[in-house]
């Protein structure tokens, strides 16, 4: 019988731990290496890009933001995010609703294909624009001669942004808009509801989350991008540099203003990283909340026992 | 409402949902759409609706071709399975939505909605949200929303599949003084011939697509058109038995067949309440052996062996039971009063026959 216990007691020296969980020295390396990862790549370089763009005070680091060229930088990002971004919502919400509530041919092909830009690296999505638009490109002869510009101007931005960041919504809205099914669309429809006002009315509002969380996405990234934009923009100081550019130019000039400036701008970056992951953190809760209540299933038990009865008509 | 399809089929690619159905629903009517799943009663209710439309044949309400008319036009209230309540909107706004389309004053709105939750007996959960509700009030809000813009014919899908077996039986009988109170035509789905049998006032059997009989509960019952609704409607004996000299026989059982030929397969069937059970193990022909009872509220089922193994299901009242003295393991003897020959799941029924017993070691049954 004294073996028996002791196996028992080896087995079981602290009291909550489960039988297929881990020694804890094993539970707290994963954790530290996971956290000094954190620490090391993110939290440092974040904190760092704070601590540069503000070392020489607060109001060198105005000044650099204030600059007639980084002004011009931030305008046009905020034009091309302004551009592409109701671009993709809108078509993100076609798309989305083409392949949630239809069935056709080829639906497995368009859904690849949204996600094709994800696949794809940024800088030859940028070429993929210049081979079409370029002066050498496709179009270009038919675009030189009625004076069209696209390439190496801000049509060309916007293309190229508007292409990479085309699956976000659509990706956040396809399992919403699957678990939502078709039928509350069908009952406004039997209520009279025109297609217009079933998705004003129903459609959108049930997943309103999910859209914006796919709208806080596609602009973190549309006003982020580099790669593609780079490839098309030209890099036409005060014109065709949008701020992720800026940072580049002035980080390359290497005197020590522009170090400074190139982390001002850099800073501006990594504040909108920082409100788009609070935002999301939130918009994430919600639209799980919105993708539950679309799947739970109505036979679930009562919260109340209903008391039925029919109040019989006083003639 | 009067409503008439006549000749009304639908296909979905190769399949054929609904096959060349024709039937009339009278104004007032509380119809119900019976058969198992699968057998084309939905579809013919979204047709109905407009949310399907046929591959061939027509659709009137008041004699009024209503094919090509949206369903936004029709002016039908419809309940979904699973209620569909627009989960964004509160209560209030669920059963006003049909309303606030039609641009109704909001002074009005607020009165009909306000009527509507009072007479399904929801008033105070205009706040809440249908998450909130239990599964019986959630399908109150939906027939609530249904009948706010006041349509002239109401169509509820499965309209108690969701709901437990206790609310159930409330819902049902809750309909049927919904109805007669509000006298709208209403057409409902069902799978649950119990249910249909109780609610309506009219069934209409489909299955595979066809329509199998339309009737009264008790017409379907009584006097099932085929051997399909006789066996889906209540609960059928049935037995594959073999003619051999005139008489039909399966185990010890007989019925006399004289003018078929030998070998022939012939199915019989007999309702449970067709069949007599005598504590006297001599009485009756039959002798056999009470195997296990189930109780079934008012009623008792009595599975009674035969020597030769068959099984024969009987009903009677708890009270026979009680009178005749009977219990599981005990030795009985039956009769089987009447009984139908059946000819396959589309052909017609044969006429009931009725039984007579001349004693043990006589013929079972006599025409």
């Amino acid at each position: 019988m004294e073996t028996d216990t002791k196996l028992l007691r080896r087995g079981g020296d602290t009291k909550s731990q489960r039988g297929t969980e881990e020694s804890p020295f094993v539970k707290w390396l994963l954790i530290t290496i996971a956290l000094g990862f954190v620490v090391v790549f993110l939290l440092l370089p974040l904190v760092n890009v704070f601590w540069q763009s503000l070392a020489h005070g607060l109001a060198v680091y105005w000044e650099s933001l204030v600059d007639s060229d980084t002004r011009s930088a931030i305008k046009l990002t905020l034009l091309i995010a302004g551009i592409s971004v109701p671009l993709n919502l809108l078509f993100g919400v076609a798309a989305a609703w083409a392949i949630a509530k239809f069935n056709f041919k080829g639906k497995p092909m368009l859904i690849s294909l949204i996600d094709l830009p994800f696949a794809i690296s940024p800088v030859v999505a940028g070429l993929m624009f210049v081979v079409l638009f370029g002066r050498q490109g496709f179009f270009g002869e038919w675009l030189d001669t009625h004076e069209i510009k696209i390439i190496f101007a801000v049509p060309g931005m916007v293309l190229a942004t508007v292409f990479i960041t085309f699956p976000f919504v659509a990706r956040e809205l396809i399992p919403v808009m699957e678990a939502t099914g078709t039928e509350q669309e069908q009952a406004a429809l039997t209520l009279g509801a025109s297609g217009w006002q079933t998705f004003w009315h129903v459609t959108l509002p049930s997943v309103r989350w999910g859209l914006l969380y796919g709208v806080i996405l596609c602009n973190a990234r549309a006003m982020g991008e580099f790669g593609a934009v780079s490839v098309v923009s030209g890099h036409i100081t005060g014109q065709t540099d949008t701020m992720p550019l800026r940072v580049e130019k002035l980080y390359q000039s290497a005197s020590a203003a522009s170090m400074t400036a190139a982390f001002a701008v850099a800073s501006l970056l990594a504040l909108l990283a920082l409100i788009t992951l609070v935002v999301k953190t939130f918009l994430e809760w919600r639209t799980q909340r919105e993708f539950a209540l679309a799947q739970r299933s109505v036979s679930e038990t009562p919260l109340l026992a209903p008391s039925i009865q029919v109040p019989s008509r006083q003639q | 409402m009067s409503i008439q399809l006549s000749n009304v089929s639908k296909q979905f690619g190769d399949v054929v949902a609904v096959n060349n159905v024709s039937f009339t629903v009278q104004e007032g009517e509380l119809l119900g759409l019976l058969g198992p799943s699968g057998g084309g009663k939905t579809t013919v209710l979204r047709m109905i609706a407009g949310l399907e439309l046929p591959t061939s044949g027509d659709i009137l309400v008041r004699g009024k071709r209503v094919n090509d008319i949206a369903v936004q036009q029709r002016n039908i209230g419809f309940v979904f399975q699973n209620y569909a309540l627009f989960k964004t909107m509160n209560v209030f706004k669920n059963v006003a939505f049909g309303l606030k389309i039609k641009k109704w004053k909001k002074a009005d709105i607020k009165n009909r909605v306000a009527e509507l939750l009072e007479l399904l007996g929801l008033d105070g959960l205009e706040k809440r949200f249908p998450h909130q509700l239990s599964g019986g009030q959630r399908q109150r809000v939906a027939i609530a929303r249904a009948l706010a813009p006041q349509p002239s014919v109401l169509l509820l899908d499965e309209p108690f599949g969701a709901v437990d077996a206790k609310i159930r039986q409330e819902l049902r009988e809750w309909l049927v003084r919904l109805h007669s109170d509000l006298n709208v035509t209403t057409l409902f789905v069902t799978h649950d011939q119990e249910e249909a049998m109780e609610v309506s006032n009219r069934i209409v059997i489909f299955s595979r697509g066809h329509l199998e009989q339309i009737g009264s509960p008790r017409e379907v019952y009584e006097e099932p058109s085929n051997e399909f609704v006789a066996r889906f409607i209540g609960v059928m004996n049935v037995l594959d038995t073999e003619v051999r000299g005139g008489v039909a026989r399966v185990g010890e059982l007989e019925f006399p067949a004289p003018e078929r030929r030998d070998t022939r397969q012939l199915r019989i069937g007999f309702r449970p309440f067709a069949v007599q059970v005598s504590p006297d193990p001599t009485q009756y022909r039959y002798p056999g052996i009470i195997r296990h009872t189930f109780f079934l509220g008012i009623l008792m089922r009595v599975e009674i062996e035969l020597p030769s193994g068959l099984i024969i299901r009987a009903r009677m009242t708890k009270e026979e039971y009680a009178q005749l003295g009977l219990h599981e393991g005990q030795n009985v003897s039956i009769l089987i009063r009447s009984y139908r020959i059946l000819r396959g799941e589309d052909e017609p029924l044969s006429p009931e026959i009725t039984a007579v017993d001349k004693g043990p070691g006589a013929y079972g049954a006599d025409i």
